[in-house]
């Protein structure tokens, strides 16, 4: 109705139309009805730790997205082999002839040893990569385990029954140890072993992996309140209106299913990054000549005894981000559910 | 009382729950009897109370009503359509005409829907395009049940519990229902607040003429309320009567000895002391209930007929018309109940 328009602008306006408009126009303020999204947005803004964890989140995804835009205006890519092919940038043993990795006004990162490739682009597109896998595989997650968790909960019985077993032995499977042993099975399936596995392949195949291992506990979480929200008097009332099954679950259950989802995909994404950090660490998944977060470590890995840079950028840039991402999750709850506030 | 087709009749109304149970296939190994075989009617307008102690199947007679349990067996007929294993599809014209009031106060609201939106849910569903829009017509609606209608976007855990139970009733009025069930509806509330809704909820039916099944177990809160009054005890019609005539002439044991529970705040000084009957032992469970008459474990005029012969709910001798009993022995006005195996004189006093 009316802008929230600062108290000492009102009195010079109300004068002339005194006896028509404040009826009208007080009541709903000191009424204070704001719409609940409203509500959670001016929580969440009140919490500093949530808007810098934000703020922080927020500038991995732009960095990632513009890496390409970064490095065209740096001027390098992650592929050229500087050190190979500039002499006095690498020594005789392959290392950065200056100190901390190579770090210089040309290379503010360093370079890497052996190859000599620029570490900066090679940690934003590793960026890029690794979010767009983990934010890929957390979005397809969730949608999975929301549409199997709250059709077992809703309709229960024999599907319920049915889902709940699978669930059980998808939790039961030692998962780190099945991406290792059953994910070169699936790409044999695509691609045969001579040949050489195509990037894209690979991305797929990981983000379905790590999906088809990922849905079962958000499914069984979501189960769970589903069963404990259809029997509350307020489906019933849905019910005794006439409303259909789809109804009931979009604008009855849904809602009040909103803060377990968000908590849930907000924990799964910097778990994915870690996960997939591990996988390419442990040499399934992404390998060495795509930029990724955990190829980075792997071959920092290499060198850090003799020089730690390597590991330092691409361990502190996940640190921060993982930190970041479960403390902007843990707001999003506080903002979303203020009872369970601590 | 018209005497035309009743607003809703139901005939031999039955609710079995089967209990599952075994290892390791799990199959049907007996049912809970929580309505077996009820009849009533309710005509246009008219208030129907329905009283008995927990776990007698008032609460599943109001949800086999409204058709949110589907009935083992009998008949349900609306306006003499026979609503009994109707779909929701085929229920589609019939929910906007049978509403329902729910117990709880603080679990009957979407606690993430506004009020406005709660209130207005019914008719979207419906797809209702009240004149002036729907938002006006909440705005009407939690007028017409005495809260403010600036309140249209507030949530539910804004308010009290009484306030609640008045957005219920707005909810259940949004449809402009002819019939309402109304399940306990004031039994979650503070006893201050109850009158209060109560009141409410006659004003509502007397305006807008809508007829009630009104579920409770106070049977003040029913006497205030209902135009007429069914006693059940373990899913079935013990005695229905006019309320006054309930009240004044219960003839099941059944109904005297649920009266004279009844604390009486105004003891008239010549009125003999009145005597209350205690009932022992505990209902029995409906899983496997008493042959005969189900009132016969607790009864103090029980005989062998009771227990081989179940009574049917007639119009015994001495009744008004309309006042049916079930009962082989019904108590009469003059007798004063005399209770032989569950009075304690002493203890009553």
């Amino acid at each position: 109705m009316t802008p929230p328009t600062p108290s000492p602008a009102a009195p010079l306006e109300v004068t002339d139309e005194d006896s028509a408009t404040p009826a009208k126009s007080s009541a709903p303020k000191g009424n204070e009805s704001r719409s609940p999204g409203r509500l959670a947005w001016s929580r969440f803004k009140r919490d500093r730790t949530g808007v810098i964890s934000a703020y922080v989140v927020v500038l991995f995804f732009v960095l990632g997205i513009a890496a390409p835009l970064i490095a065209k205006l740096y001027g390098k890519d992650p592929y050229t082999t500087y050190g190979m092919n500039t002499p006095g940038l690498l020594n005789e043993f392959n290392f950065p002839v200056k100190p901390n990795g190579g770090i210089s006004s040309d290379f503010w990162f360093g370079i890497e040893p052996q190859l000599g490739r620029d570490v900066f682009t090679f940690l934003f597109y590793g960026i890029r990569n690794s979010l767009l896998i983990a934010a890929a595989a957390a979005l397809l997650t969730t949608l999975l385990g929301v549409v199997v968790g709250i059709t077992a909960g809703y309709l229960g019985g024999k599907t319920d029954y049915l889902v709940g077993r699978v669930i059980d032995i998808l939790l039961a499977f030692p998962q780190t140890l099945f991406f290792i042993a059953f994910w070169p099975v699936v790409l044999a399936i695509f691609v045969s072993p001579e040949e050489n596995t195509p990037v894209w392949l690979t991305v797929t195949s990981l983000i379905l992996v790590m999906t088809a291992f990922g849905w079962a506990s958000i499914a069984r979480l979501l189960r769970g309140e589903v069963l404990a929200l259809r029997e509350r008097e307020f489906v019933e009332a849905a019910k005794v209106t006439g409303a259909s099954p789809a109804r009931i679950i979009f604008k009855e259950l849904l809602p009040n299913l909103w803060t377990p989802i968000l908590i849930q995909a907000t924990l799964l994404l910097p778990t994915y990054v870690t996960t997939e950090a591990a996988l390419a660490f442990l040499g399934v998944g992404l390998q060495d000549p795509t930029p990724d977060w955990g190829v980075m470590i792997q071959n920092g890995a290499k060198y850090y005894q003799d020089d730690i840079t390597f590991m330092l950028f691409p361990g502190l840039s996940m640190v921060i981000f993982v930190v970041a991402f479960n403390l902007l999750g843990d707001s999003v709850r506080d903002a979303l559910d203020p009872k369970t506030k601590r | 009382m018209s005497n035309t087709t009743p607003l809703l009749d139901v005939t031999g109304l039955t609710k079995h729950f089967p209990v599952k149970g075994g290892f390791p296939i799990r199959r049907t190994i007996g049912a809970v009897q929580a309505v077996d075989g009820l009849d009533f009617q309710v005509s246009e307008g008219e208030s129907l109370g329905l009283v008995g102690e927990s776990g007698c199947g008032k609460s599943t007679t109001g949800r086999l009503i409204t058709r949110l349990l589907e009935p083992t067996g009998g008949k349900i007929s609306y306006r003499g359509q026979d609503i009994t294993h109707a779909g929701r599809k085929d229920l589609v014209p019939i929910r906007s005409e049978i509403q329902m009031i729910f117990q709880d106060p603080y679990a009957s609201l979407n606690p993430r829907q506004t009020v406005g939106k709660i209130i207005s849910g019914p008719m979207e569903i419906n797809g209702i395009q009240p004149s002036g829009g729907r938002e006006k017509r909440v705005r009407e609606l939690l007028e017409i049940v005495g809260l403010n209608p600036e309140h249209y976007n507030r949530f539910p855990h804004e308010f009290s519990g009484g306030q609640r139970q008045r957005i219920g009733v707005a909810r259940a009025l949004a449809l402009e229902p002819k019939l309402i069930v109304a399940d306990e509806p004031v039994s979650a509330l503070d006893v201050s607040i109850q009158a209060q809704v109560v009141n409410l909820l006659q004003k509502v039916q007397k305006d807008l003429g809508i007829a009630f099944v009104f579920i409770a177990h106070d049977l003040a809160v029913v006497r205030h309320f209902s135009h007429r009054v069914a006693v059940m005890y373990l899913g079935k019609i013990v005695e229905v009567a006019d309320r006054d005539d309930l009240y004044g002439n219960p003839r099941h044991p059944y109904t005297r000895a649920l009266l004279s529970a009844v604390p009486e705040a105004t003891a008239e000084e010549d009125a003999p002391a009145r005597e209350r009957i205690r009932l022992t032992g505990d209902v029995p469970s409906p899983l496997n209930p008493p042959s005969g008459c189900r009132f016969r474990t607790r009864c103090w005029k029980a005989t062998e007929k009771c227990a081989t012969e179940m009574p049917p709910l007639v119009q015994v001798e001495g009744n008004k018309p309309g006042h049916l009993t079930a009962c082989h022995y019904p108590e009469t006005q003059e007798t004063v109940p005399a209770p032989r195996a569950a009075k304690d004189p002493e203890a009553a006093a």
